[in-house]
């Protein structure tokens, strides 16, 4: 018997806001990193007879998502004119237009370094979100995330500001014990 | 004199800032007693800055059940 099992019942509900961090921090663009989500759990479930459950769900899903990402880039890469890469490039005489040469990442630059590791701070803490009982991980989301007020959260989830406290500790101190602790800084 | 538990729930509040100007002075107060509390204190307020840092996303309610919806048309 394989070790992992497909349930694409549950694939919103687990995997939807991790998928969707991945893919907004790779498109930037929201309405697009949705709709790949929203591909990606389609794909998903028509080559479901393929999945042979060596790897987990998760780990699956974000191997779909992954090429879903490059096709997005390649179909919007083909509608533009192919770039032109000069063998020699100066600065001086060849600075008008864009150029790739201007675009190359700096090495040394510090800055997208720091997108990198917040990229993968925002799916370790992801992660940790989905291990949490179903309501935490709700109202953990809403409050943090989604920054709608405590009022709002308690009209919709139909319980009163305490509970909604008890359960906000709750998922906080889980969270702190789920994060490895080379985030936090003590 | 509060308790650690209610000391938790205030510190959680100010994380987001809706502690009330007493309940802040209670913990405050119950910080200089405590000797477990403060070390939460901080990591909690790391853990605010970590959540701001990542700058996660979600989708909202709605979308998933929309995501579902859609999903449950193929089955």
């Amino acid at each position: 018997m394989a070790a992992h099992q497909l349930r694409p019942e549950t694939w919103v509900d687990l995997y939807a806001d991790y998928l969707f961090n991945y893919a907004v921090a790779r498109v930037s663009d929201v309405e697009i990193a949705k709709d790949l989500v929203q591909e990606t759990f389609f794909a998903g479930l028509k080559s479901a007879k393929n999945y042979k459950g060596t790897a987990a769900e998760r780990t699956w899903l974000i191997a779909i998502l992954k090429r879903k990402v490059i096709d997005y880039y390649r179909k919007i890469n083909s509608k533009k004119g192919k770039a032109e890469v000069r063998l020699s490039y100066s600065s001086g005489s060849d600075s008008e237009g864009d150029w790739l040469e201007e675009q190359v990442a700096d090495p040394y630059s510090l800055l997208e370094n720091d997108a990198f590791e917040n990229q993968e701070l925002g799916l370790a803490i992801q992660d940790c979100i989905s291990k949490l009982p179903k309501k935490q991980s709700l109202v953990f989301t809403m409050k943090t995330i989604q920054g709608i007020s405590t009022e709002d959260i308690c009209k919709e989830l139909n319980i009163n500001p305490s509970n909604l406290w008890v359960m906000v500790h709750r998922a906080r101190t889980a969270l702190m014990g789920c994060l490895n602790e080379n985030w936090f800084k003590i | 004199m509060i308790s650690c538990e209610e000391a938790a729930i205030i510190c959680n509040k100010t994380q987001y800032r809706e502690a009330s100007f007493i309940e802040k002075l209670k913990l405050r107060f119950h910080l200089l007693v405590c000797k477990i509390c403060p070390v939460y204190v901080k990591k909690n307020a790391q853990l605010t800055v970590l959540c701001q840092k990542a700058h996660l996303k979600s989708l909202s309610e709605k979308d998933k059940r929309r995501m579902k919806e859609k999903l449950n048309n193929k089955f």
